[in-house]
């Protein structure tokens, strides 16, 4: 099967089912979605409806049981695990609740990390880390641990980090869902100007008020499967 | 990852750790010391009897004999030997003297003696020592100087000889003694009918003064070692000394030759491993030739045996330190369960994963390994201290019975690094392995 080229991702007909103990959880059932570049998505649910294991199926930390899913014409659940590093390198950025820094590096190395593991030139890098620093407006706490900064500031330090590589596509999952209200807020106007610098965004929230004032497009999954799909209300 | 961003994280990751990880390396280290301390134990016995053996001057060299005659087997009752062996003269002597490799040749020259020393004799046996002798290293050390030219009249004189003689040996260096020999004399010209030349000796005693000039150990040892002497003199003076000789009688019986034959030569070779090219064409020449080639092989073979069992016996707490990495880099991916699956969901391939378990691992067995040779070597060296303190008490000279050569420096640190990587292999394996979606999750 192939993709249009307009195509950030494509999910097609896509499964994904574990074995617990005697029992088979549905995580994910016969999912297909389009997700155009440049769109921001917003992936809804309550918890266990499969919105987080579809996320992981599109940045690769995870393969579909049966389906495919296609980033950039290239289908991830042919690539072998050294494709799908490169994938998760170059194409995609991921965004965590929990943040996810190395509590031990500083937020400048926490951001060089990505580039550490890509391979670039050490020259590149520092100009690389600076501009993806700037961009989340963090230029003071260069030398600070993970532990002196805010949970605002540790977020825009790992949207920072999924910037650094340039990918063309940024995972986000949850990443309000540890931050106060207004903080929220913050992160969510920095993934909108993110967005409208051409980076396709696709977040995983439980928070729909918040998912409609900056979402484009709202999917909403139960029970593994896509009950909804559409605009803004 | 490249090298150097992985040699970066590594250390951080081994600095995390610090105590931990510096036991580790410390019994690796442990390890690496029982190692070098049993194999320089190994190699230092093992210098130690090559050098001695060397100092013997028996390795280099060829001991020729005149082919005996043989029985005659057709006729087992009768037991004359037939046949007429070329015989052992300064022609044959010339002749081995111009093969290659040869750099020296000379007759075993043993004799019976009596020296004089304060109006008081001590019989025993002299020797000639050719020059070429003190190159050996069999004088190495001696009290005293090797003889100041081929036919001086010097003597060295064997330690317990010297002991003999007096309570004070390195006092008789530069002291006069009288030696007291027999000489053989040809008998004057004119036969039973007064025109032919006589083939008969006669023995008389004779006396000759010589200076002590130094005082060894051990004689190095002649031809098939035999026959100890306890007085020294230079090869040429005591062949200038006419001795009677064992082989006189049989000359004068077989009266084979004109001159004089000699009962062993030993050919010196420039080279061990050339030993045995000059013995096969001495013997091609019509001689009985022998060197000590195999019993060297043997002697190399026993310590090759002794090195690898003492190597197993040190190796083995270095296996037990490789179990220390194991645990240790488990207990990591335990602890970095959750780090790993970042690093993988930022773009770390399984293979940069089992990369940097495997630098840590390999970098725990290099500073082990450097440390533990360090440890080794003080080790060998209170083993040499320990031993000479212990021979010094018995009056006996210091030894070196340890030995740490470069290769083996080389070797404990690359061996350790090996095992430490073999080690990584199970927890390298492990991490790489990890479900990064299983790996994020874990608090």
């Amino acid at each position: 099967m192939t993709t249009e080229h307009h195509l950030a991702v494509r999910a097609d007909r896509v499964t994904r089912h574990y074995q617990m103990g005697e029992a088979i959880v549905r995580a994910v059932e016969d999912v297909s979605l389009d997700i155009q570049t440049g769109e921001f998505v917003a992936l809804l649910g309550s918890s266990g409806s499969g919105k987080s294991t579809l996320l992981n199926l599109m940045a690769g930390l995870d393969r579909p049981t049966s389906g495919a899913i296609f980033a950039q014409d290239r289908n991830l659940a042919e690539m072998s695990s050294e494709e799908l590093a490169r994938h998760r390198s170059h194409t995609i950025g991921i965004v965590f609740q929990a943040f996810n820094l190395l509590p031990r590096m500083t937020l400048e190395e926490n951001v060089e990390l990505p580039l550490r593991l890509a391979e670039t030139d050490r020259e590149a890098r520092h100009s690389r880390v600076r501009e993806a620093i700037e961009r989340v407006r963090l230029s003071a706490r260069l030398s600070h641990r993970p532990s002196e900064l805010s949970g605002g500031e540790q977020q825009r330090t790992a949207i920072a980090r999924a910037l650094v590589n340039r990918p063309s596509i940024l995972l986000a999952d949850e990443p309000t869902g540890n931050l106060d209200s207004a903080t929220g807020d913050e992160i969510m106007n920095l993934l909108s100007e993110i967005n409208e610098s051409g980076v396709t965004i696709i977040m995983v929230t439980h928070e729909r008020p918040r998912a409609e004032r900056f979402a484009h497009r709202m999917v909403t999954m139960s029970d593994g499967k896509v009950v909804s799909d559409g605009g803004r209300a | 990852m490249k090298g150097r961003d992985l040699a970066e994280l590594a250390g951080r990751n081994l600095r995390e750790a610090f105590l931990r990880n510096s036991l580790t390396t410390l019994g690796i280290a442990v390890g690496v010391a029982s190692l070098v301390a049993m194999l320089s134990l190994g190699v230092g016995l093992q210098q130690l009897a090559t050098d001695r053996l060397a100092r013997t001057g028996l390795f280099d060299a060829v001991f020729v004999t005149a082919r005996p005659t043989t029985p005659n087997f057709r006729n087992p009752t009768d037991m004359t030997f037939t046949g007429s062996p070329k015989p052992l003269d300064e022609a044959a002597r010339q002749q081995l003297a111009s093969l290659p490799n040869v750099v020296d040749v000379y007759p075993d020259i043993r004799f019976p003696i009596e020296i004089h020393f304060n109006g008081n004799p001590y019989p025993t046996v002299a020797s000639g020592i050719a020059p070429s002798a003190r190159k050996d290293g069999a004088f190495d050390g001696m009290n005293g100087t090797f003889f100041s030219g081929p036919d001086a009249d010097e003597a060295i004189l064997q330690i317990d000889l010297a002991r003999q003689i007096s309570d004070h040996p390195d006092s008789l260096i530069g002291k006069d003694l009288t030696l007291r020999y027999a000489e053989r004399q040809p008998l004057p010209s004119g036969g039973a009918d007064g025109k032919s030349d006589s083939d008969g000796y006669s023995i008389v005693p004779k006396e000759k003064n010589l200076r002590v000039v130094g005082i060894i150990e051990t004689e190095p040892a002649g031809a098939f070692g035999m026959g100890r002497a306890r007085l020294l003199l230079p090869l040429q003076l005591a062949e200038t000394l006419r001795t009677s000789q064992a082989t006189d009688l049989r000359d004068l019986l077989r009266n084979t030759s004109k001159g004089r034959t000699y009962d062993s030569l030993t050919v010196r070779v420039n080279d061990p491993p050339k030993v045995k090219s000059v013995e096969d064409t001495i013997k091609q020449m019509g001689f009985m030739a022998y060197s000590l080639l195999d019993a060297s092989k043997s002697l190399g073979l026993v310590f090759t045996v002794f090195d690898l069992f003492l190597g197993i016996f040190g190796s083995l707490a270095l296996v037990v330190a490789s179990l220390g990495i194991i645990n240790t880099l488990v207990m990591a991916i335990l602890e970095r369960r959750r780090e790993i699956g970042i690093f993988k969901a930022l773009g770390a391939s399984d293979f940069d994963i089992r990369k940097l378990f495997f630098v840590e691992a390999g970098t725990m067995g290099l500073l082990g390994g450097v440390f533990g040779v360090c440890i080794g070597w003080l080790i060998g060296h209170a083993i040499n201290f320990g031993t000479n303190v212990y021979l010094r008490g018995r009056n006996l000279p210091a030894i070196s019975v340890t030995a740490v050569p470069w290769w083996m420096v080389g070797s404990a640190i690359a061996f350790s690094i090996v095992v430490s990587l073999a080690a990584g292999i199970y927890p390298a394996s492990r991490a790489a392995a990890l479900d990064p979606v299983e790996a994020l999750r874990y608090e």
